[in-house]
């Protein structure tokens, strides 16, 4: 069972727009992301990274094709399953997109707490353990007004870590950031997922994360032009 | 407070962070609902007071039935009811007594100024028409040319009200004729006089010579103990063949010129398109604050939906400010809401109150239709779609 990939996409095409302004974005994508693995997905702007995340993510409905995560087919699957199925995912954004009214903890919490039935006191616990493994432990309090840009990313990534997820998906999560900040949330990304047990896809464009990649996975036009690393 | 809410919903109380996150604008949004509160109620307390006022007559008079002119919508309006009739009635086994109501407007002319009263002419030996703990005194209406005052009448001194007693009684002209003012009694000035005015029948065909003790205003009856009111206006309407009379019960009488003075009379329908209209506004600032709200944290309610959190999240979310925004704005607005009141009561002497209900209705009002205003608003979160996020 727990062999299977987490991520398991075979035959997806993607078109967006209608009629004339239909364009196709991905073409027949096969992808599959091994339990644990670490994937950094690079390519050009506009070679449908985001697309594929976002189809992979649940935030997107699968038009045709199949797309199997956690063991579960998201072609043809409903809202409420596709949202169910989201919280079982950790998304960590290019802006931090952390709610300015809530602090540090409360953010975090936020993350927790979608699973629904969790007690306050365990959620509180809990993200505060979360934002002490990012390092943050002395800003629990602060609001993110108050925290630099690298310290926004840690949170947003203490936020998708805190739930467990079983599958991480972060879109150039670096991007604001200065080289030092990068390094450092890439880093905790890849050693808390290895410490969980995480899968984790991750967008860039920055050359010096490939080489903490266990596979980089490149798209050109919407296709998978070249895969390296183990399989 | 962030703890309480926090126990009370079992989850971050988001909506109450996010109002009190920016404090000028909550602020702002606090005195929007507040406005929109004083709005209605200084209306509502406008349209109430013409409803207590137009009851208030009424309450001077113990009866079961009364027979009136078909064109009588009110106490002083219409045509005058021929007295036979009230002789028929009292043929009816039920019927104990009656008596014929006298109404008219008196002007008492105070030089310069004038008080206008309306003056009900009564038969004085029929003492049980006069509704208990309004006044001792009418016997004292037996002495032609006595009158009991009303001493809440607008433009009235209270120091003159108060020193009038059957000692000491006072006297002025009105309708060119000398009145004695005997006693007083509490009525309170209205929307068609400044007050009102109790005296014998005699004495008031002595003001009005064109009026004559045939024909008075309306017809009161009184009913035996356990009688029933229905049964017998029944029975009267099949009984008096004048089918132009309107016999109701004297409570049915109240509730029908109430209704009249707030559909048909110029005044009534004013007030209740006053409160229609700060109804409405209420609406407006109160779905302006929402829809604002909601339009501030799209981005953040998309992250929100991405993470797998539900509409039924969103709209608990909305459904918290509103009653955040409800409960802080009514605080203020029942606050200057009764003082406005208040201050215009002393300045017009209408009962222009804060009664309980108004601030329940109020409160409850503001409160569903913020929470309606947000569910309206939080449906622009389905265009929110968390995909754009990335
Ligand atoms: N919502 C949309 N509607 C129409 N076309 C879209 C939409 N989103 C993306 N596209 C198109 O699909 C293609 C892939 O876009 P996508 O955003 O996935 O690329 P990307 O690899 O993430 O690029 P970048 O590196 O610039 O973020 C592009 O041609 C883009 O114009
Ligand atoms: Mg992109």
């Amino acid at each position: 069972m727990s062999d299977d990939p987490a991520v398991d996409v075979r035959g997806l095409n993607h078109w967006f727009g209608t009629g004339d302004a239909r364009k196709q974005a991905m073409f027949d994508i096969d992808l599959r992301l091994p339990r644990g693995s670490f994937t950094v997905l690079m390519g050009p702007s506009g070679s449908g990274k985001t697309t594929l995340l976002t189809l992979i993510g649940c935030l997107r409905s699968v038009q045709e094709g199949s797309a199997r995560l956690l063991n579960q087919e998201l072609h043809g699957a409903g809202a409420e399953e596709l949202s169910h199925l989201r919280q079982r995912l950790g998304f960590i954004f290019q802006a931090h997109n952390l709610h300015e009214s809530l602090t540090a903890q409360q953010n975090v919490v936020m993350g927790v707490q979608v699973s629904g039935g969790i007690p306050d006191d365990v959620a509180q616990q809990a993200a505060a353990h979360a934002l002490g493994l990012v390092g943050l432990s002395d800003r629990i309090n602060y609001l993110p007004a108050n925290l630099s840009g690298g310290q926004k990313q840690r949170v947003a990534v203490a936020r998708a870590l805190v739930g467990n997820p079983a599958l991480v998906l972060a879109d150039e999560p670096t991007a604001a950031l200065d080289k030092d900040s990068a390094a450092d949330v890439v880093d905790l990304l890849k050693r808390m997922g290895a410490a969980r047990g995480t899968t984790t896809l991750l967008v860039t464009h920055d050359n010096r994360i490939l080489d903490r990649a266990d596979r980089i996975l490149t798209l050109e036009d919407g296709r998978i032009v070249s895969v390296s690393g183990q399989c | 407070m962030t703890r309480l809410l926090q126990r009370l919903f079992g989850r971050l109380p988001i909506g109450w962070l996010q109002l009190t996150h920016k404090r000028g604008r909550f602020a702002a949004a606090l005195a929007g609902v507040a406005f929109a509160n004083v709005l209605v109620f200084v209306q509502l307390g406008l349209m109430n007071s013409m409803g207590a006022a137009t009851l208030k007559p009424y309450e001077f008079f113990q009866a079961d039935i009364m027979i009136s002119a078909g064109d009588a919508n009110a106490l002083s309006e219409g045509g005058n009811v021929a007295r036979q009739w009230m002789l028929q009635a009292l043929a009816d086994p039920d019927v104990a007594d009656g008596m014929g109501l006298f109404v008219s407007n008196v002007l008492w002319d105070r030089g310069g100024t004038s008080i206008s009263f309306t003056s009900f002419g009564i038969d004085p030996a029929h003492a049980g028409f006069v509704a208990p703990g309004l006044t001792d005194d009418q016997d004292l209406l037996q002495v032609p040319g006595a009158v009991i005052l009303d001493r809440l009448a607008r433009g009235l001194p209270p120091e003159e009200a108060a020193a009038i007693r059957p000692q000491t009684p006072l006297r002025f002209e009105a309708q060119g004729r000398t009145l004695t003012a005997m006693a007083t009694f509490a009525g309170g000035g209205g929307f068609g006089g400044d007050g009102f005015m109790l005296m014998s029948d005699q004495t008031f065909l002595s003001l009005f010579p064109a009026r004559t003790s045939a024909a008075p205003d309306h017809i009161l009856l009184r009913l035996r103990p356990g009688s029933d009111v229905a049964a017998t206006v029944t029975r009267l309407r099949g009984l008096i063949s004048d089918q132009s009379l309107r016999i109701r019960s004297f409570a049915d009488a109240a509730q029908e010129d109430l209704r009249y003075q707030q559909t048909q009379r110029p005044t009534g329908v004013i007030f209740g398109f006053g409160v229609l209209i700060g109804v409405l506004v209420g609406i407006v600032i109160v779905y302006q604050v929402l829809s604002a709200d909601v339009a501030d944290h799209l981005r953040e309610y998309a992250t929100f939906k991405a993470m797998g959190y539900g509409s039924r999240f969103f709209l608990g979310i909305v459904l918290e400010e509103a009653l955040v925004l409800g409960l802080f704005g009514f605080v203020p607005g029942v606050l200057i809401g009764t003082g406005i009141l208040m201050l215009m009561g002393a300045v017009t002497t209408l009962p222009l109150t804060m009664t309980p209900g108004m601030a329940v209705t109020v409160f409850l009002g503001t409160v569903v239709f913020s929470a309606l205003s947000g569910a309206i608003a939080t449906r622009r979160l389905a265009a929110a779609d968390p995909a754009d996020l990335f």
